[in-house]
């Protein structure tokens, strides 16, 4: 299968004041059709800036892409000029944000800024919608439909309602209702529960899960909560100081995690469930992106650091089927690098795979 | 149950209602009935957890009981003795006693001020300490929460979110107080973060023999940390009773919603989880009847609408206001 976004090796700095912050250092990553990804981490581990590369919103400078390749359907988007990519933006690949109240025009009414998206979409040469041509008024009631497809009840009224007088689940709604507007065939979604309660971030989960079955959106959800993550998708890439450490599908992931900080990670986080003595910790604190540690950039709070993860980098390899792990414990010594260039989608990568059964 | 620990806190049908201002703009007049009425102890050393959704009230009680805002209606007692009726005078000997720590550590810290001052101002005031005791007063309080000497003179700019929160827990600490009110003290915090924040609040209590209000809409955080939780629901408190037994088998419709709703971080994902309806109705108008019965799934019927329920209690210690088990 191919697969329908692909990061190859993405290495983004950033120029600051104290010196240059290694942000992204080389990471891989693939979003199948019909996939549901979920980019897990902690505060400053690359997670939006990933999100971000993909539709070009990093500002350049201070950032800056120092190698790589994002592929979708092929074409490298890096290479792409910005009249090229304001047809993909928003067309093809639509970002829901955490925040809705900032996306959303406090002095529109909900019907003005849905329909201007969707006429938006129309007057592009792109491919619009189902290849209708729509006039205003058939707009606003795609624009119905839409609220409809996300569950706001009495759409025809509720459309002429200004943001304000939205709750946040609700503004939530309209933004995932103004991302599908053009059915995207990706999905990004950063955060998009994070400043909700509880009772409504299941609603809204709950939503986004119907819409990618019904629908069969390709989905990458960024999230620091691995719980979020596990509701939605299939496939969860954990992320530490701007590599991927991990990447499996979530029952794998929780089944048997692989590196050290996953399992740190799992065992330190709260589980909503009877509590049985003390909560483990990671020893030590996130490291400092401008001077990173050399080698492994988790080996100073990694429990089962060894020699080598202080000098050397490790590569990603997959050691199961579909199970991708940067570390030095999962690597024989005479073991060819060559997984890191190679493909990264499931089975990809048949033959290779297999050498790397044996140090599981 | 153990009725031998004293009560440190005491809340007796506390009730907080803003009024709404009028003005052309501002169409009628009413209140926003933040807390309506409620009523719960809290026992000497004992963690006690306020959980509910935004808007639900929770924040509102603790404020009330530093007074920082004046309550509509009912007692909050103190060792016996209600506040309300303290002087200015009073409640500043009172606040020593009663230390809050609120949620964003970076905006409770003052920007230009080094650690050292920041934890200084208070001794100063309260204790009038000067020169090297203060000091090494200071060098002890930073001990205790486990910040090192070096993180003395810098800025909180320099640190990180977990030694930011340290830092206002060292400064609420300065005074000795016995009961600490935490603010969602974990929400700002990264979650590999959280439960060394927890594990250390849990260290903290046993070594100073302190009293902890939780407030936080993270269940997870309660689970973890509280002995006793109450669960609230627009300025009620539906239902309460010992942590494991409310959050193992909830009786309330709304403490089950709240409970299925937690997304769990593991492989198998429920069925089937509880989906409200809807969002929380506003406070100024407050559904007649059982306060939940818009959204609730197991509404019964009429009953629901207009008569508000009574408190039930039960033999395990804890309580629901619902007319399912009245």
């Amino acid at each position: 299968m191919e697969p329908l976004l692909e990061i190859k090796d993405l290495k983004i700095e950033f120029d600051t004041f104290e010196g240059v912050s290694h942000v992204l250092k080389g990471i891989y990553l693939t979003l199948g059709r019909g996939d549901t990804l979920g980019l897990v981490g902690e505060t400053g581990c690359g997670k939006s800036i990933t999100a971000k590369a993909i539709l070009r919103l990093l500002p350049i400078p201070p950032a800056r892409i120092v190698s790589g390749e994002i592929l979708f359907e092929g074409e490298d988007l890096l290479k792409k000029s910005e009249e090229e990519m304001k047809k993909i933006r928003g067309r093809r690949i639509a970002m829901v944000f955490q925040d809705p109240m900032t996306f959303l025009n406090p002095l529109f009414t909900i019907e003005e800024q849905l329909v201007d998206v969707i006429l938006a979409h129309e007057r592009g040469d792109g491919p619009g919608l189902q290849g209708e041509r729509l006039n205003r008024k058939r707009a606003v009631q795609k624009a119905i439909e839409l609220l409809s497809e996300v569950k706001i009840p009495q759409p025809e009224m509720r459309i002429k309602s200004y943001p304000h007088e939205f709750s946040g689940g609700m503004r939530q709604r309209v933004l995932i209702a103004m991302a599908l507007s053009s059915s995207p065939q990706i999905l990004i979604a950063d955060e998009p529960t994070t400043a909700l309660d509880v009772t409504i971030q299941a609603q809204i989960l709950h939503l986004i899960r119907d819409l990618v079955q019904t629908h069969g959106h390709s989905v990458l959800l960024v999230s620091h909560d691995l719980g979020v993550v596990a509701r939605v998708c299939k496939r969860i890439a954990v992320m530490y100081a701007g590599i991927i450490v991990e990447s499996c599908s979530t029952a794998q992931l929780f089944r048997r995690p692989y590196h050290p900080y996953t399992k740190g990670l799992l065992n330190s986080i709260l589980t909503f469930s009877k509590r049985e003595g003390e909560a483990q910790v990671i020893k030590g604190m996130i490291p400092d992106l401008i001077q990173p540690p050399p080698g492994c950039r988790f080996h100073p709070r990694c429990l089962e650091a060894m020699g080598v993860c202080e000098k050397e980098e490790p590569r990603i390899q997959e050691i199961e089927e579909g199970h991708w792990v940067s570390c030095h414990l999962y690597k024989s010594p005479s073991s060819p690098s060559v997984s890191s260039r190679t493909d990264f989608s499931k089975g990809g990568c048949g033959e290779i795979s297999k050498l790397f059964f044996s140090y599981g | 149950m153990d009725e031998m620990i004293a009560r440190l806190l005491e809340l007796k049908n506390l009730k907080k209602y803003f009024p709404l201002k009028k003005g052309i703009f501002k169409g009628g007049d009413g209140y926003v009935r933040a807390v309506d009425g409620i009523s719960f102890f809290i026992k000497e050393g004992n963690s006690f957890g306020l959980v509910g959704e935004s808007g639900s009230g929770k924040t509102t009680v603790a404020r009330t009981i530093l007074r920082l805002i004046e309550p509509t209606e009912g007692e909050i007692l103190w060792g016996g003795k209600d506040i309300c009726k303290f002087s200015e005078s009073g409640m500043k000997e009172l606040r020593k006693n009663m230390q809050m720590i609120f949620q964003d550590p970076h905006s409770s810290l003052n920007p230009r001020k080094t650690v050292f001052k920041s934890v200084a101002e208070p001794l100063t005031i309260h204790e009038g300490m000067r020169g090297r005791k203060l000091r090494e007063g200071v060098e002890e309080l930073l001990e205790i929460v486990g910040l090192k000497r070096e993180h003395m003179f810098r800025y909180p700019h320099e640190l990180s979110g977990g030694q930011k929160q340290r830092v206002g827990i060292a400064r609420a600490l300065s005074l000795h107080p016995k009961l600490l009110i935490l603010d969602e003290p974990t929400s700002a915090l990264d979650v590999s973060v959280q439960a060394q924040m927890l594990n250390f609040l849990e260290s903290l209590q046993k070594k100073m023999s302190l009293t902890y209000l939780f407030i936080s809409h993270n269940l997870a955080v309660i689970r973890y940390a509280c002995d006793t939780v109450a669960v609230m629901y627009l300025g009620r408190i539906i239902e309460m009773g010992e942590t494991e037994c409310i959050f193992s088998s909830p009786r309330h419709p709304y403490t089950k919603a709240l409970v299925s709703a937690v997304p769990l971080p593991q492989a198998e994902q429920p069925d089937k989880i509880v989906l409200l309806e809807g969002d929380i109705p506003s406070a100024t108008h407050i559904p007649s009847g059982c306060r939940f019965h818009t959204r609730c799934p197991e509404k019964i019927g009429a009953i629901c609408e207009e008569d508000e329920p009574t408190t039930r209690y039960f033999s395990d210690g804890s309580q629901v206001d619902c007319h399912l088990y009245q």
